[in-house]
């Protein structure tokens, strides 16, 4: 029957689309299989990275404190006030109502009106930082008027010594590119890491580990919850050997003058107990972000506030620097206790006429007296007799002309001229007459102001190769002082200039007689003076007697001095550089005597160290709101 | 008439609904309740504001569909092709309300919810063609012009809801008519015919394709190239499948849906919420339901004694089961996305309606299947 034909023609035709619809649906849980299954992990990681949005915790900046634990570097907290544009029932009157309470400057309001533009509703926006406590009570308290806003404290990097410690402790900055390691922390936006100095040098040890949080957003940005947290490790305190009081001392003492710097450091385990240079900067003013004409006057002026003089400031040691030819004509053996030399005020070689600093001269002189008086034509006499060499020699011995690896990498070398280096500078040989010149520390020699009193620290220790040091401990490690090798010297010649050194400052022809310690006589010390050529004196000048004083400051000599105390057992050393200040004796020595009794009266080398382990977090916290 | 027939027309309602294919209604109301499930968790473990919406729904539909299911599939019959006279009126409605100014409208607001003309249509397409072939003799089927009619029947609609422009509705419209006139018996070179016809229009059809359908197109053969862009969607409900795994995340921990990376997730991205908390295990077994469903609407069509069931029944699963390919290979990355709910489980009236209806008219066939359907 036609009927049952097409029956069967139905029949044939919906299971053939049956089977269809079946193979498709096979399709269909073959493809979620491969989905779900074959390519699950796959899948599983995506779904994650969609999902979870890792942030940076930053750690706590370590402390960096002075060896008795006063604190150089600290984190201070800094408030800020923020506003959340979505919970702003309308941003601006906020802004506006805010600023009935403190004051917020309209480019402030015109900025964050303009980033809540262009920014998620819900990401907070900083209105104002660095509030005072005031200001913090004020936008508190009257939360309820002020819809949307909220406070939240932040760390901010401070120096309680400020310019005291500028030049030691250096200050922290923004990251720059060429910066960027693979540490995370320094790809976070604000995070600061040291820039110079002691916050440089300590960078890694002080910066800590990052830590991280992992937290659940949705597919515009918003924090859902947090899944998975790695708190950071808080960086390490670094304890100083410096003395904070008596560098804020030195400091002090320094700015009465126009230019200036100063080294007191331990002549035997070479531990700096000051380390100061004037003028300085505020590195407070630094770590928040210093303004561009701060900053070019910074620049403009003379006394270089950004050089860190004690350590990169290079002058000719002068008169400083007779001990080192004097000890190098004992070694040669030219110099003798018995032998003097007849000063008449100048001192002829060949065409050359070399003057002595004193006019009329000093008659006849023996070591000791050519130490006290500094008499230039004694030196100038020893220095002809035994060539360049062995004052090169000895000067290199004492540290001059090298840098010592200081923890502050801002240290320059000097320079100690030798026959080589003149060739290869100048190509020209060495004449007898720069022997004579550079025997009193005139002509090539430079030296900074650490070098010089780390030369003082051996002239007086002994004879031990003593090194600067600057680093007590990192967190609880001790940067133990290492036993200084002994040098060739013989005893009885650093007797003979320690003698010498007492006399400039105790005898009363001595040249630093005027700054002698009168009371207490235990706080007696010894020294040299030492006064820098800027220019050359001119005959005219010299005939006509025109007194350095009267010329211009930048004219001017340099003056120096070295001293060490006590006199007996010498344990302090001590180096003083005044930028054109006319004389030794004038200016630096009443420096330096200064210095060294108020090293004496501190006496931090025999106060016991107290090693505090550092506290895991050093910022105090007041209020804690988190954004 | 013959005896037996008047006796099942005539029978009491409750002897009526005790004959109906419950084991039918139990599948569409296991598949329903996932779609609750679904929507409780899309909406973050919460009856607001999807679930509770769609429950109320199904509650009064399926009432609805049990009466669809206990009139005389004879009056369905009757009354076949003023259903589509209605359909189609109401898609020109839309289709002028469109132009009038209110952009690419593709609804009538009911105010309770919103309807899709062309989701009504569907049904009655498929009741008017069952109706034109029913009692259709094979001596017609091989006539071309016997043809004529139900092509036009099919033309009408698909052409309107290509103005909309709806190419997916347009072409899943076609789809069932299609499967109609195949099992009706139409001679075989005509389908083979067509594919060849449709194959040579597609760069034709391309040439008039707008520009969000030729994206949706190449995004579809190349999704990751722009994932941010007109690919996401594809890569998001795939990322969303693939980190189910076997098992799922979990009831409610579809971190993709409820993250909000997942778009769409309460209606045509339904099927990836599912298989993301269930994982494959989950996705399997909706997939197999179904396919119960599918395969319990071709049983009945199969069982039908008279040519209208058997049609209307064939059409209404296929429409059905096109639905869910659709809808699941599009959320898959298997086809371009096309904007097709998953019917029973995705949010929304207008789909859960059309289903109904037409689980409703297979329930009537089944009811029905030994009446004597005269042709009229």
């Amino acid at each position: 029957m036609k009927r049952s034909a097409e029956n069967e023609k139905f029949t044939r035709r919906a299971f053939f689309v049956g089977a269809a619809q079946g193979a498709f649906l096979v399709v269909l849980g073959g493809r979620l299989a491969w989905l779900q299954i074959a390519q699950g992990s796959r899948y599983k990681t995506l779904s994650d990275e969609n999902r979870i949005n890792t942030k940076i915790l930053p750690p706590t900046r370590g402390q960096i404190v002075d060896r008795f634990g006063v604190p150089l570097a600290v984190n201070n907290q800094n408030f800020r006030v923020l506003i959340i544009p979505e919970q702003a029932e309308n941003l601006e009157k906020s802004l506006r109502a805010l600023q009935k309470y403190i004051d917020v400057e309209e480019s402030s309001v015109q900025t964050v009106l303009k980033q809540a533009k262009r920014s998620p509703k819900y990401v907070p926006l900083e209105i104002k930082d660095d509030l005072s406590w005031e200001e913090v009570a004020k936008v508190e308290v009257n939360l309820p008027d002020l819809p949307g806003l909220s406070t939240n404290v932040g760390e901010i990097r401070g120096y309680p010594l400020g310019e005291a410690t500028a030049h030691l402790i250096g200050y922290v900055g923004a990251v720059n590119k060429n910066e960027l390691t693979d540490d995370p922390l320094l790809s976070v936006p604000g995070f600061k890491i040291g820039k110079s100095a002691i916050e440089k040098t300590h960078d890694l040890a002080m910066r800590g580990k990052a830590g991280s949080s992992d937290v659940e957003v949705n597919v515009i940005g918003r924090e859902v919850r947090e899944l998975k947290r790695i708190d950071p490790v808080p960086g390490e305190r670094v304890m100083l050997t410096i003395d904070g009081e008596l560098q804020r001392f030195a400091q002090k003492r320094l700015s009465e003058q126009q230019s200036a710097s100063a080294v007191v450091m331990n002549v035997h385990s070479g531990e700096v107990y000051a380390l100061a240079s004037y003028p300085a900067f505020d590195p407070n003013v630094f770590s928040r972000g210093i303004s561009a004409a701060l900053w070019e006057e910074l620049l403009a002026n003379p006394g270089f506030p950004l050089t860190n003089k004690a350590i990169a400031g290079q002058y000719p040691p002068g008169s400083t620097f007779k001990m080192i030819t004097a000890l190098a004509g004992l070694k040669t053996g030219k110099i003798t206790t018995n032998r003097t030399v007849f000063c008449p005020g100048h001192y002829i070689l060949g065409k050359g006429r070399f003057h002595c600093w004193k006019k009329g001269g000093h008659g006849y002189v023996s070591l000791a007296d050519a130490l006290a008086k500094s008499c230039d034509v004694y030196f100038y006499q020893m220095a002809n007799e035994m060539g360049i060499d062995a004052i090169s020699e000895m000067a290199s011995q004492f540290g001059l002309g090298k840098n010592f690896g200081f923890d502050l990498s801002e240290e320059r070398p000097g320079l100690v001229p030798t026959r080589d280096w003149k060739k290869a500078r100048f190509n020209e040989t060495w004449q007898p007459g720069e022997t004579i010149v550079n025997a009193i520390g005139q002509g090539y020699f430079l030296a900074t102001p650490l070098q010089l009193a780390v030369m003082t620290a051996r002239l007086v220790n002994g004879g031990y190769e003593v090194k600067p040091r600057i680093t007590g401990y990192i967190g609880d490690k001790n940067i133990a002082p290492q036993k200084w090798p002994k040098m060739k010297i013989p005893d009885e010649h650093l007797k003979l200039m320690m003698q010498g050194m007492n006399k400039v400052v105790n005898h009363e022809r001595g040249t630093a007689y005027g700054s002698r310690v009168k009371d207490p006589p235990e706080f007696a010390y010894g020294g040299k003076t030492g006064t820098a050529q800027v220019r050359r004196i001119t005959m005219q000048q010299r005939a006509a007697g025109v007194k350095n004083e009267d010329l211009a400051w930048r004219e001017r000599h340099h003056a120096l001095f070295v001293g060490y105390a006590p006199l007996d057992k010498p344990v302090y050393a001590c180096a003083v550089v005044v930028e054109h200040g006319v004389g030794g004796a004038l200016t630096a020595a009443p420096i330096a005597r200064d210095l060294l009794v108020e090293v004496q009266k501190r006496n931090p080398a025999g106060t016991p160290k107290t090693v505090q382990t550092a506290p895991a977090s050093e910022t105090q916290t007041k209020t804690k709101k988190p954004i | 008439m013959p005896k037996s027939i008047i006796l099942q027309s005539e029978q009491g309602i409750i002897h009526k609904l005790r004959n109906l294919d419950w084991a039918f209604i139990a599948l569409i109301v296991t598949v329903a309740s996932i779609g609750f499930t679904a929507l409780y968790s899309a909406a973050g473990g919460s009856f607001e504001p999807w679930a509770e919406n769609q429950m109320k729904r199904f509650l009064v539909i399926f009432f609805g569909m049990l009466v669809i299911a206990l009139v005389d599939v004879r009056w369905w019959y009757k009354f076949s092709w003023w259903l589509y006279g209605i359909g189609f009126v109401l898609l020109v409605y839309v289709e002028i309300m469109g132009h009038v100014g209110m952009g690419a409208q593709r609804w009538i607001n009911l105010g309770f919810m919103k309807l899709q003309p062309s989701e009504l249509m569907k049904v009655a397409l498929v009741l008017t063609l069952a109706r034109y072939f029913h009692a259709a003799t094979p001596e017609d089927m091989k006539r071309l012009s016997f043809l004529i009619m139900p092509a036009l029947l099919i033309g009408a609609p698909v052409g309107l809801v290509m103005l909309q422009p709806d190419l997916g509705t347009a072409l899943m419209t076609s789809f069932a008519g299609v499967a109609i006139v195949f099992v009706a018996g139409a001679p075989l070179w005509i389908f083979i015919g067509g594919a060849v016809a449709v194959a040579a229009a597609i760069p034709v059809g391309w040439h008039f394709m707008h520009d969000y359908q030729r994206q949706r197109v190449l995004t579809f053969l190349n999704p990751e190239s722009d994932p941010l862009g007109s690919g996401y969607h594809i890569t998001q409900s795939k990322i969303a499948l693939g980190s189910g795994g076997l098992k799922g995340k979990g009831f409610l921990d579809g971190s993709q849906s409820h993250l909000d990376f997942l778009p769409e997730k309460q209606t045509d991205f339904i099927f990836t919420l599912w298989a993301e908390e269930w994982g494959l295990a989950g996705g399997v077994a909706l997939l197999l339901l179904f396919g119960l469903i599918i395969w319990y609407g071709l049983w009945i069509s199969l069982r039908a004694r008279h040519d209208f069931g058997r049609y209307l029944a064939f059409g209404l699963t296929f429409n059905f089961s096109v639905y869910i390919f659709v809808n699941i290979a599009m959320v898959m990355g298997l086809i371009p996305v096309v904007g097709a709910p998953l019917p029973l489980v995705s949010y929304g009236g207008t789909a859960m309606l059309a289903a109904m209806i037409g689980f409703g008219l297979i329930l009537s066939c089944n009811l029905y299947r030994d009446s004597k359907v005269t042709r009229i």
